[in-house]
């Protein structure tokens, strides 16, 4: 599905979409994934009436109330900015679904402009912002792991890898299975409960096997599952968001 | 008793429950797994030859009508006989006259999904013909009373244990070994006697060519060469969306399908059948049938998007990845094909009452998606599935079978509300509210969330309140 982009040269002001997992469970990585883009000298614009990309009654088959949702997101946003979102899957909906969501509608040509305005976080700081990070923090190793949406809609895998790659203190290490899916799925893991939970007790075991200190994410879907299930399993490991710890490492006070 | 595709969810959970089965396809799944990619090793080849076999299947199957009656005429013209079935039923007649009218008794089969979807070794059975299965797999499979569990591998859910249990159970004379050179010895042996005996062969089709009326068939055991050289007769059954237009469409998806399937570049066999014996030659079946097989497919064909649906060139690449089934294997569908590829055609061969469960069994992870040669969008098409059966037909389309089949009131209401909420940013705030206002009274099980997970917990602060705060 990823075709090749061609990227803006650095905006001045860009949107935060940081998803309704973000703003219910994590919201420290929404504030660290704003701290670290406007380190990157870009004035960040957070629209607080922004809820949910829509995904969830999408891909239960829901397509007006998607587009409701989807209309009612869209029409936040009205600056030509960059759109930035904290989620490769909720990225992959409002840069790629959008578009089938509205063809041949009214919308069509106004929701394929707003949809190549979004960029998903990391791709955006690598080719666009194209951030250079100094490592101060100490010595660690991390396990990555990218949404399925992340990597096969938005080949973000590899942004993530990037940046992570720069950092010289933090040992990336790799898991068995790395591109398989995590189990989650949104109403999936409700839906068929034992393929999922399989999946995911697969998933946990490949990441507890490299034996990374830290478990790293850029997708809050899959880390509610996949944390959930290590908690559950008593293990010590979790994952946090990458925006969190790229901007730990760079800050002196965690060193 | 055959699974059913009613009775996912069960048969799921039993193949779940399971260790020797998924350690079985674990295993087998990382080996195909690996060959593929050694056989696309090159990036930009891939590509290549992903967007000729896409284009190639695209534009035969834009001239799908016309195909089919220029294949007619030109196999007419070499001599085979055509036969057009509208479902399963018709198909099976079709098999019952032409073996009975040669006072059939015993037919032997080449590997052919098209004939486990008309169940014809059942059908006849009832007309008292024997249908014997050629391929080993297929054979191993028939011994244990099975249907296959993969399209291109149909024992691949067995590992030699269970193939050596069987063959101690139903081959006379067989002495238990785990040798695998023995094992598939001794199942050859008891096929090539069958050859000798049987009045009729059995087999499928991979490519029908319109242009030059040839039927090509790709396999690396000789059985189906067997199957469609030896006996007096030959039947060989396809659906209908397997005609490509010319023979140079042919190489292409040659290249695709055994690269995607086997990781092979080639295979062992590549048969060409453009006609019965002639008159000077010493062998080849005296007649030669093709049956072309409907059963749902051209209400596949009739919708642009699920169209995609019929590209598909039957490589077994998506289920080799789907993380789904590479778990729960193929049995636990319920029908005929398994995996990502039996997802989106089941509800069209059998209607979306029996299948609704198939298209939701997705965590639409998209590796499916990724490795199919011929590029169908399958997350797309399950997702469009989804809505078919909860929902009135979209707009300038006609019904599917079963169309609104797993529509739910209550479930229409969630969505509803939902995009209420999501939509109204007062009626968000407020939930968001709650939920981190309440959250120490968010109970610890959560139904099936918490089967292997705790329950999440919702931060004190939203991000919107923490922005708030920080921009004051
Ligand atoms: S859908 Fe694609 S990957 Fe799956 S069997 Fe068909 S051609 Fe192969």
């Amino acid at each position: 599905m990823s075709t090749i982009r061609i990227y803006p040269a650095m905006p001045k002001k860009v949107y935060v979409y940081a998803t309704c997992l973000v703003d219910t469970f994590s919201p420290d990585s929404g504030l660290d994934a704003i701290r670290l883009l406007e380190r990157t000298g870009v004035e960040v614009v957070y629209v607080p009436k922004q809820s949910c990309c829509g995904q969830p009654a999408y891909s239960s088959g829901y397509d007006d109330d998607a587009r409701t949702t989807a209309l009612s997101q869209m029409a936040l946003f009205p600056e030509p900015w960059p759109v930035i979102v904290l989620s490769g899957s909720c990225g992959g909906m409002m840069h790629h679904h959008y578009r089938r969501l509205f063809a041949g509608s009214e919308h069509e040509q106004s929701v394929n402009e707003f949809c190549d305005r979004v960029f998903e976080l990391t791709e955006f700081l690598v080719h666009v912002c194209r951030l250079r990070l100094e490592d101060k923090g100490p010595a660690t190793s991390v396990v990555l792991h990218t949404s399925c949406a992340a990597r096969r809609e938005m080949n973000v895998h590899v942004t993530a890898r990037q940046l992570l790659g720069q950092l010289e203190q933090v040992e990336l290490r790799e898991q068995d299975y790395e591109s398989e899916c995590c189990g989650f799925g949104g109403t999936f893991s409700v839906r068929h409960p034992a393929i999922s939970e399989a999946m995911v007790q697969d998933k946990t075991r490949h990441l507890c096997e490299t034996r990374a200190e830290q478990l790293i994410s850029a997708d809050w879907g899959c880390l509610l599952n996949i944390n959930g299930a290590l908690e559950y399993q008593g293990q010590p490991l979790r994952g946090m968001h990458l925006a969190s710890f790229l901007l730990s490492r760079l800050e002196e006070k965690h060193a | 008793m055959h699974n059913r595709p009613q009775h996912f969810h069960a048969q799921a959970e039993t193949a779940l429950a399971n260790a020797e089965l998924r350690a079985n396809f674990r295993g087998a799944m990382d080996y195909l797994r690996d060959k593929r990619k050694t056989a696309f090793a090159d990036a930009d080849e891939e590509r290549t030859i992903r967007d000729r076999a896409e284009a190639i299947r695209q534009r035969c199957l834009s001239k799908l009508p016309e195909l089919l009656e220029q294949l007619e005429s030109n196999c007419i013209a070499n001599g085979i006989r055509v036969h057009w079935a509208e479902n399963a039923d018709q198909a099976n007649a079709i098999f019952t006259d032409i073996i009975q009218s040669h006072g059939g008794t015993l037919a032997v089969k080449g590997k052919s999904m098209v004939s486990e979807e008309i169940e014809l070794n059942h059908a006849m059975e009832k007309e008292g013909i024997t249908c014997l299965e050629s391929d080993m797999g297929e054979y191993i499979v028939q011994l244990g009373q099975e249907t296959p569990s993969h399209i291109i591998m149909p024992a691949i859910h067995k590992n030699k244990r269970q193939v050596a249990e069987l063959f101690t159970e139903h081959v006379p004379g067989f002495q238990h070994t785990l040798d695998v050179d023995t094992l598939i010895q001794t199942g050859r042996n008891v096929l090539r006697e069958k050859y000798r005996t049987a009045d009729v062969g059995v087999s499928g089709v991979n490519f029908a060519v319109a242009e030059t009326g040839t039927l090509c068939l790709v396999e690396n055991e000789g059985n189906g060469r067997m199957c469609t050289t030896v006996p007096e007769v030959h039947i060989a059954i396809t659906g209908i969306e397997k005609v490509v237009e010319f023979l140079a469409d042919v190489p292409p998806l040659f290249s695709a399908l055994t690269r995607s399937a086997t990781g092979q570049l080639v295979t062992t066999y590549f048969n060409m059948i453009s006609g019965p014996r002639k008159e000077n030659e010493l062998d080849g079946p005296k007649e030669v049938h093709l049956v072309l097989l409907d059963n749902g497919r051209s209400q596949a064909f009739a919708d642009e998007e699920m169209r995609k649906t019929l590209q598909c060139i039957r490589c077994g690449a998506c289920m080799n990845h789907c993380p789904v089934y590479t778990r729960i294997g193929g049995h636990a569908y319920g029908t005929v094909y398994p995996g990502p590829i039996g997802k989106i055609i089941s509800p069209h061969l059998m209607g979306l009452e029996a299948t609704q469960d198939l298209p939701t069994a997705s965590s639409l992870c998209g590796a499916c998606g990724e490795v199919c040669p011929v590029r169908i969008p399958i997350p797309e098409l399950l997702q469009r599935l989804r809505h078919e059966a909860k929902q009135d037909p979209k707009p300038g389309t006609a019904p599917m079978r079963g169309q609104k089949a797993a529509a739910s009131n209550a479930e229409a209401f969630v969505w509803r509300s939902f995009a209420l909420i999501t939509s109204r940013p007062v009626l968000y705030r407020m939930l968001t509210w709650c939920a981190t206002r309440f959250r120490r009274l968010i109970p610890n099980k959560l139904g099936p969330w918490t089967r292997c997970r705790t329950a999440p917990k919702p931060a004190a602060r939203t991000l919107r309140e923490l922005m708030a705060e920080r921009n004051k």
